[in-house]
């Protein structure tokens, strides 16, 4: 019995994320429109848009490989498994003993590292620019990523997310020098792992400064639908992330009944749309960054980590 | 026959084999014959080392030989520690001699290659097996000698000879390092069996020059920054399975070494050592990927990741030391055990990357990476193996590499309970420069891969590729399937490795096999644990899953076209990115510091239409900070003294007279 209801919360958690990740993005797109004083599309545009793709034929570039067929889908998989095992309304969830949250951030390493492999097969220097890029970001982003992680589980004892949301829901926690500096860090290394403003830009093509857009030029139809939509994804997962680990407050903890599953769900989409918001704001108020101010950016994530970490080795009531 | 025994007749074997092989060499099936002997005995090896390892008997097995010094003898000791690393010397053997199956057949000189490649077989397992300090540093030279032939192998090709020389030299010290690391520990009263070693006690003062000569001698075989130099020259030097065998299992055969004296023969562990340990393995997790990043040979990059690799072992036994310095004995087991996983998974996914870049070395013989691409289409099978074997290095789930690095994530994550300050400090440090080396590692096997075997033809060798024999396929492809087995099932191989922890650090991680589905959950579930098996099974269902419902209830269609170039579409291959400008971004961002790397364009000026140059100026600050003056030292001081050998012999008696007298005034004002 208490399998069945666990499978059931987990499919609807892993369900959630999915449907839920276009229209966060689609809000965000319509939020920043109406900032600058634009009608914009619809919030469900993106719906529109990976329907209309994925009915679309591909067109592959003659000496594409097998490598850029797959990678799509191992893309999404990777990004996808990932987000579910991330808490959206609720902790404890059926498999999220299966990966801590040193193995999310990997797998979301595996998803980038297949993709900047696809963006070599083709063999154009578009490709290639955002190939290099990537990797050149993500060899930043990582470590402050996993320096972040260390911080919430020195705090939390333990890198289950579950256990760190637990953790951090309770009482006892109250404000922390290191927890702010953490969730100082989270954000820059989530603005840069999204490929968001300052650190790149989704909305644009056939720019010299792109990076992630770049990578993926060669990408149509399918394919390019489910590479957006792990994009879609990712950005749900780490506003997910800030929101489980941050600000777990109504969050379901495991066991309770249906009322509090429901109240979570509802307080969870409270939190996106507030994050949505304030991504949104964020963005139409600051610039694109040159791509080599990029490594000062996502060096003062890495030492607010290390800065937080240290903090936390020298007494644990920081 | 006892386990040691077997041991002993296969190296036995071996030596035979390499004496065979000299009369063989010159004819037709000796590539067949030695090779297929040579997997032959390693496989017997192998078995004998595996059922003494999970066959549960404790107990080490000894014998001895009446050879070496006439009071001593030699003794040879297989205990749990031994038996770990004769699997993973052995394993390396027998896929190195599968590969050879088909490789050798291309060689050039096999007659140069067939004696010593048994020999050095022998040599490793000799090292791995020695009890006395006598024989281990005869085996040790042994084996370093054979290899050394091996490397000189091709010694006509241009760099050959300089790598031989460099290595030689390198050698030569490292052994001079442990030697006297062995007197110091033998004492004044000279018993160098190890069980007289371990029994006695070390002083501080002798217990630190201990560990200073031993990071010389064996960490200079290992590759640890700044004694690095000779291994990039030195293992892409040899044959291919060659290297593998060097960088997969030589440089472990090293970090042995270190185990056996550091853990085992000096007794507790201190934390300054600890904190040296892990200093020096952060440096060169870091600088040796960085190196890597900037190269665009495939075999020397290959050769500079086994340097970060080491690091990373030296990392993780440096957080076993101050664990085991502090008495957290579950700590120091879980460091203790990654740092073992982390030396068994590189042995895997190194042999195999190495045999990848043999098979394209046969394929189109090229090494340079910026002269190759689009072998994925010509090379399917060799492109897939590798391409298992890139995902595992860069530590990405579900595979080996990642498992290791995650239990050491862990065990750094135990440190704040340690008292010392400066490890309270250090270790944060040190957590950062191995997620960066993850990181820098990612993107340089995104390089090595998709330069090498994606994109289009850089040349008409590229061009015209062919897939290799299926010996190699088959020693590849055994490889990768262990790489994944390793990733997804890893409760089972830290289950075996619980009595080599027992032995050296007196305590093991908890019982992985009866975790509920094969996760593996290093303290308590409800800290951290982590399942392969699910994570695959996971990624491989929602991968199937959408690919089905989209061809079912989407589109299939698909139609080829060139690729778009911005109206620009017959761009050539030249025009793609190559390894040198791969890594343009991030010689920028660190290759300023560390390489003072700096990029000069030269633009012709208007009107003129030659092409513009771009030069690439890097400095090896190791080389030419360190060995650079010592070398002209060297050669200041030997000019110097050039002229002792033309004097008359009044005065050469003269100076042997002096010197006498000197040395018996020393010795008299000594005592």
């Amino acid at each position: 019995m208490v399998v069945i209801s666990d499978t059931i919360v987990q499919g609807v958690q892993m369900l959630l994320v999915l449907l839920l990740a276009p229209l966060l993005t689609g809000y965000v797109r319509k939020i920043k429109a109406r900032l600058v004083r634009r009608q914009g599309p619809s919030v469900f545009q993106p719906y529109r848009d990976l329907l209309r793709l994925m009915r679309k034929e591909v067109v592959l570039a003659d000496n594409a490989s097998w490598l850029f067929r797959v990678t799509p889908y191992i893309t999404f998989a990777a990004i996808w498994v990932a987000a579910a095992l991330v808490p959206t309304f609720a902790t404890g969830l059926l498999f999220n003993w299966t990966a801590d949250l040193i193995a999310i951030v990997a797998l979301l390493g595996s998803a980038r590292f297949f993709l900047a492999l696809a963006g070599m097969d083709v063999g154009t220097s578009f490709g290639g620019i955002g190939s290099s890029r990537e990797v050149m970001i993500a060899a930043l982003a990582e470590p402050a990523m996993l320096l972040i992680v260390f911080c919430l589980a020195l705090v939390a004892g333990s890198t289950q997310l579950s256990t760190v949301a637990h953790f951090l829901a309770s009482s006892y926690v109250g404000l922390r020098v290191s927890l702010g500096m953490a969730l100082v860090a989270l954000f820059m290394v989530a603005i840069a792992e999204n490929a968001r403003i300052p650190v790149d830009n989704p909305a644009t093509h056939l720019e010299l400064t792109m990076v992630h857009e770049a990578m993926i030029l060669e990408y149509s139809g399918r394919h390019l639908a489910m590479i957006e939509l792990g994009a879609f994804l990712k950005l749900l997962l780490y506003v997910s992330l800030i929101a489980c680990v941050f600000f777990p407050w109504q969050i379901a903890l495991y066991g309770s009944g249906a009322l509090s599953y429901t109240i979570g769900a509802g307080a969870y989409i409270v939190k996106l749309a507030l994050a949505g918001f304030l991504l949104a704001l964020f963005e139409t108020a600051t610039a694109k960054m040159r791509v080599f101010r990029v490594p000062q950016f996502l060096g003062a994530a890495l030492m607010l980590g290390l800065l937080g970490t240290l903090l936390l080795f020298v007494s644990r009531s920081f | 026959m006892s386990a040691v025994a077997l041991q002993m007749v296969c190296v036995a074997g071996l030596l035979g084999l390499a004496v065979m092989a000299i009369a063989l060499s010159r004819s037709q099936t000796a590539t067949a014959v030695i090779y297929g002997a040579t997997l032959a005995l390693s496989a017997i090896a192998l078995t004998g080392a595996l059922r003494s390892l999970l066959g549960g008997s404790t107990d080490a097995t000894t014998l001895t030989l009446p050879v070496g010094l006439p009071w001593l003898g030699a003794h040879f000791r297989l205990d749990a520690l031994a038996s770990f690393f004769l699997i993973v010397v052995n394993l390396g053997g027998a896929s190195a001699s599968l590969y050879g199956l088909g490789y050798g057949h291309h060689d050039p000189a096999p007659h140069r290659v067939l004696p010593f490649f048994p020999a050095f077989l022998a040599g490793m397992n000799l090292v791995v097996l020695a009890d006395d300090a006598f024989s281990y540093l005869l085996c040790w030279e042994f084996m370093s000698l054979a290899s050394w032939a091996l490397v000189m192998a091709h010694h006509r090709e241009p760099g050959n000879a300089k790598a031989g020389y460099v290595y030689l030299v390198m050698a030569s010290f490292g052994t001079l390092a442990l030697l006297l690391a062995f007197g110091l520990l033998a004492g004044p009263a000279g018993d160098y069996g190890f069980t007289a070693i371990r029994a006695a006690q070390h002083a501080p003062y002798s217990a630190t020059l201990v560990l200073i000569l031993m990071l010389l001698g064996a960490g200079s075989k290992a590759g640890l920054v700044p004694l690095h130099v000779w291994l990039p020259l030195a293992h892409p030097a040899a044959p291919s399975h060659v290297s593998a065998l060097m960088s997969g299992v030589m440089t472990k055969v090293a970090i042995y070494g270190f185990i056996r004296v550091m853990f085992d023969l000096l007794g507790q562990p201190t934390w300054p050592a600890s904190a040296v340990v892990l200093f020096l393995g952060s440096i060169t997790a870091v600088m040796g990927i960085l190196y890597a990043m900037m190269e665009k040979d495939l075999k020397r990059l290959l050769a500079y990741s086994t340097i970060e690799n080491i690091g990373i072992v030296f990392v993780s036994l440096g957080l076993a030391m101050a664990f085991q310095a502090n008495g957290m004995k579950l700590a120091a087991a879980l460091a203790f055990t990654a740092a073992l996983l982390h030396v068994l998974n590189h042995s895997f996914f190194k042999s195999l990357l190495f045999f990848g870049a043999g098979a394209v070395l046969t394929a189109t013989g090229e090494r340079d990476m910026d002269k190759l691409g689009g072998l994925i289409h010509r090379m399917p099978f060799t492109s897939f193996a590798v391409l298992v074997g890139c995902v595992a290095i860069s530590a990405l789930p579900p595979f080996n590499g990642f498992v290791s690095e995650w239990l050491i994530f862990q065990a750094v994550l135990q440190s704040p309970e340690l008292t010392q300050w400066a490890l309270k400090i250090m270790v944060p440090a040190v957590g950062a420069m191995l997620a960066l080396a993850a990181a820098l590692a990612a993107a340089c096997f995104v390089k090595a891969y998709g330069v090498t075997f994606l994109g289009r033809a850089r040349g008409p060798a590229a061009k015209t590729a062919g897939e290799v024999d299926r010996f190699s396929l088959t020693a590849m492809f055994i490889l990768a399937a262990l790489c994944l087995l390793a990733g997804i099932l890893p409760g089972l191989a830290i289950d075996a490795l619980a009595p080599v922890a027992t032995q050296i650090v007196g305590s093991r991680m908890p019982a992985q096999a009866s975790q509920p589905w094969l996760s593996i959950v290093p303290i308590a579930e409800s800290r951290s644990s982590y399942n392969g098996l699910l994570v695959m099974v996971f990624i491989a269902a929602t991968a199937s899953l959408a690919v089905y419902f989209i061809h079912r209830f989407a589109s299939r269609a698909l139609r080829r076209g060139p690729a778009w170039g911005c109206g620009f579409s017959d761009a050539t291959p030249a025009a793609q990115y190559s390894g040198v400008s791969f890594a343009q971004p991030i010689r920028r961002v660190f290759g300023t510091l560390v390489f003072h790397a700096r990029d000069h364009v030269t633009m012709p000026p208007p009107g003129d239409i030659r092409p513009a140059r771009l030069r690439i100026e890097l400095h090896d600050l190791v080389w030419s900070g360190m060995y650079a003056p010592i070398a002209d030292a060297v050669g200041f001081l030997s000019t110097r003294l050039n002229h002792l050998q033309f004097l008359t012999i009044r005065r050469y008696l003269s100076l042997v007279f002096a010197t006498l007298v000197t040395l018996l005034l020393v010795l008299a004002i000594w005592s």
